[in-house]
């Protein structure tokens, strides 16, 4: 049986890596004293929440941390007509908080996810290891059997080229989960009492080509290198489909990442997830997903972007028109995708106007 | 005073008693006879046995009979022995029958090892090949209830001859042991390997582990980032396509190594400390199109499959007796790899671990020529954008195929990939030759 870590006030704290550079988004409808938990760990960090839901609702923060809230009347005040793109009533709307933050890199959480134990008891501080993913190269050319050869103890395998282990600077990092597993509906409902127990002490990369299903639970980016190709896309109301946000994003940012040369790590840290959304729910939102998947990962196994795309907002755009010319075909609603993920580059160009778009070089 | 000489008839059943086991029948006897013969003669003697019990009984007197319950004497029942069953692994119905393991003998005193594995490997078939150039002979422990069969240079000789370019000496000994099995699954350990323990101090079973491995599907064309969804307590996560779930065979099973891990010379040089402590429980695929060393030390594989792709064909010029000193099974490896991607099969990587002991000197090895880490410079990006031919549908046409790539597009740029191919295409032949049918030694 795993178990959340209940008392981590007293949990070492240490430098606050990154303090003055890294937000932490949290999208919510109910209140946030998960944060209580987290505090040892993120107290340091400004806090970015998107209020999803009513508005007219207060979330209540707990005392201490650094924050600003946005609501969905913040969300139309400050994008006008752009504001279609944001999903209403799902934690899509996450993506907003990357779009206003200005910091260089972005940990997002969930509100149901607190902090888990390593196997020594020990409580687990996501975030720096997220950090210490993020400062380290990825390895996506070859892969390495002992894992990410940049951690302590570990290295490259005899046979590793020496010419690529420098690495590519890491784009994103991709936690886990134990206790309630990423399950999608129908493994929910076949398996309703199944926990992750297993703390799989790897980080590694994901090699170049391939594409895996992106969790936004646990997740964090370096926003200068990929946070335009972060677009959580149209879920919830109004729309045919939830709980592909995050999955949507990253095929995306995998393409994109694969074409501009950038790693996608995946692996530690763990946190602990403690609520299993109703699978009934869960079947009506990801239903059509269920049937779309099948036709939407060939496609994105076969994208080839032009070697003129040389910046995250270019890949996307010309993303956005492969979306609109090869899915629109499956669902008017690729369509509506397609147009909303160009207006999500002009709201991003527009809010983040530093003169010079995102390059996909070296940090 | 003087003792009664034996009466004619005590003589004659004395005599009786000594000649027991030939009568056929007692039931002639008078009652009162039987009966000293029974208690006073055979008893006391201590005659009786099943077949004389039995005598006793069907003479069918009741006094014998009374006597016989009355002394509690039974029949010792033997019990019905099962017939020697196939032992089946505990999970997914491979027999024992259908594995062997594969040793290549570079040491000649083989007892440590032996008796190390002796737990793990007592159940199986094993396959040893002495290094040809090891010179003494190889001690086995005595007593132990293996089934061995040892292959040495004259068995070697005699079947491959001196036709081939293929060199079976050091670590490409154990390739001639993936050639004469005739078994459905291999596994092979370096001899330098011991059984690793878990956290509560038992001995880890790699051959389990590889078998479990070679048993469930691969799913090499979408990462699950929960790794191996066919493990106890895990899954597809959600976003992973369903026509992908059922994924496809697994024909090869990397394992990996606590204490010594695979680390190159110059690596193992800069940090000689380094040992690796890192349990980590995973196993996943490498995904399709997706190149890794594939180190020999701790492997396992589908013999029907892939045996013909796992060749002994790179050698270095400075090949030595440590792993450092070679290339052979990073070379094979990625040829193992470019099959399967080709031919839609898997190859895991992750559990089991072995414990590699320490041995060698990395600084020594890195004094030597170091073509190694030179040649896999050209060798990594050769491979990846290897794409062989639609018509290559066997594995023996595919490392023809690639045998041809090789000598046309490496051969120039070093001696040693020109060999590479010859022996890949050497080997593709004695597989057609000796790889199936009656065992060649």
């Amino acid at each position: 049986m795993v178990e959340p870590a209940t008392d981590t006030k007293s949990a070492v704290r240490t430098v606050a890596l990154l303090k003055d550079e890294l937000d932490i988004v949290i999208p919510t409808i109910r209140n946030l004293d998960f944060l209580e938990m987290w505090r040892p760990f993120f107290e340091p960090y400004h806090l970015i929440i998107v209020q999803d839901g009513d508005p007219t609702k207060t979330i209540k923060v707990p005392d201490g941390f650094d924050y600003e809230l946005y609501n969905r009347n913040d969300i139309n005040k400050i994008l006008g007509p752009k504001a279609s793109c944001i999903s209403f009533k799902d934690s899509a709307c996450r993506c907003f908080g990357y779009m206003v933050s200005k910091k260089k890199y972005i940990f997002t959480i969930d509100d149901d996810c607190f902090v888990a134990k390593d196997p020594s008891g020990k409580a687990i501080n996501a975030l720096e290891q997220h950090i210490k993913n993020l400062l380290c190269p990825s390895t996506p050319f070859f892969f390495n059997t002992l894992y990410d050869p940049f951690r302590e103890g570990a290295d490259f395998v005899r046979g590793y080229p020496f010419s690529l282990r420098e690495g590519v600077p890491t784009a994103v990092s991709h936690g886990l989960w134990l206790n309630i597993p990423d399950y999608d509906a129908p493994t929910q409902l076949v398996k309703p009492l199944e926990r992750n127990t297993r703390y799989v002490d790897a980080v590694m990369t994901i090699p170049k080509g391939t594409l895996f299903p992106m969790c936004g639970m646990n997740l964090a980016f370096h926003r200068e290198l990929i946070g335009p190709a972060m677009y959580f896309g149209l879920m919830g109301d109004g729309q045919p489909i939830g709980r592909y946000d995050d999955m949507w994003a990253g095929w995306c940012i995998k393409v994109i990442c694969d074409h501009l040369g950038l790693g996608v790590k995946t692996g530690l840290p763990y946190i602990y997830h403690s609520k299993a959304s109703n699978p009934f729910v869960n079947l009506r939102k990801e239903y059509k997903g269920i049937f779309w998947q099948e036709e939407i990962i060939p496609f994105f196994q076969a994208v080839s972007l032009p070697k003129d795309c040389t910046t995250v907002q270019k890949c996307y755009i010309e993303l956005a028109k492969m979306v609109k010319d090869k899915l629109g075909k499956i669902d008017p609603y690729f369509d509506k995708l397609a147009d909303a993920m160009v207006t999500w580059i002009d709201a991003w160009d527009e809010l983040n106007p530093t003169g010079a778009a995102n390059k996909g070089k070296k940090a | 005073m003087r003792t009664q000489p034996p009466s004619l008839l005590s003589l004659a059943v004395d005599a009786s008693v000594l000649h027991l086991s030939h009568f056929s029948d007692l039931s002639p006897l008078p009652d009162h006879i039987l009966l000293d013969l029974f208690l006073k003669r055979t008893l006391r003697a201590g005659k009786l046995n099943e077949k004389i019990l039995k005598l006793f009984l069907a003479t069918g007197k009741e006094e014998v009979l009374s006597l016989i319950q009355t002394l509690n004497i039974q029949h010792i029942l033997t019990p019905v022995l099962p017939t020697k069953s196939p032992k089946m692994s505990v999970v997914n119905n491979i027999e024992d029958g259908e594995i062997d393991i594969v040793i290549g003998a570079l040491h000649s005193d083989l007892r440590p090892f032996m008796s190390a594995w002796k737990s793990i490997f007592s159940r199986y078939h094993l396959i040893i090949v002495k290094d040809p150039d090891l010179k003494d002979d190889l001690q086995i422990p005595e007593g132990l209830s293996f089934k061995i069969d040892i292959y040495t240079k004259s068995h070697i000789d005699k079947v491959v001859g001196s036709s081939t370019s293929i060199a079976f000496s050091g670590y490409s000994c154990k390739y001639f042991g993936f050639l004469v099995s005739r078994k459905k699954y291999v596994v092979s350990i370096d001899d330098d390997c011991v059984p690793a323990k878990d956290a509560d101090s038992f001995l880890i079973d790699p051959v389990a582990q590889h078998l479990r491995n070679l048993a469930t599907p691969a799913t090499p064309f979408f990462f699950n980032t929960l790794y191996d969804p066919y493990r106890n307590g895990a899954d597809f996560v959600r976003g992973y396509p369903f026509s992908l779930r059922s994924g496809v065979t697994c024909a090869l099973s990397c394992g990996l190594w606590l204490n010594l891990a695979d680390l190159d010379a110059p690596t193992q040089a800069l940090k000689p400390e380094k040992r690796n402590s890192r349990y980590v429980d995973a196993v996943m695929t490498i995904p399709a199109r997706v190149m890794m060393p594939i180190s020999g030390i701790n492997i396992a594989f589908n013999r029907e499959l892939v045996g013909p792709a796992l060749c002994p064909a790179l050698r270095l010029t400075g090949e030595g007796k440590v792993r450092w000193e070679t290339m052979e099974d990073i070379w094979s490896g990625m040829c193992v790899k470019v099959v399967c991607d080709h031919l839609g099969l898997g190859v895991k990587s992750g559990l089991p671990y072995v414990w590699r002991n320490d041995r060698g000197d990395a600084i020594e090895s890195l004094k030597k020529e170091w073509e190694g880490v030179k040649l896999m410079e050209e060798v990594v990006p050769w491979f990846q954008s290897m794409v062989l031919s639609r018509t290559a549908t066997t594995t023996e046409d595919c490392v023809a195929e690639m045998a041809k790539r090789v000598k046309e597009q490496l051969g120039g740029s070093d001696p040693g990939f020109g060999r590479a191919a010859e022996a890949m295409m050497d080997w593709v032949e004695l597989w057609k030759k000796v790889g199936s049918g009656p065992s060649p030694v």
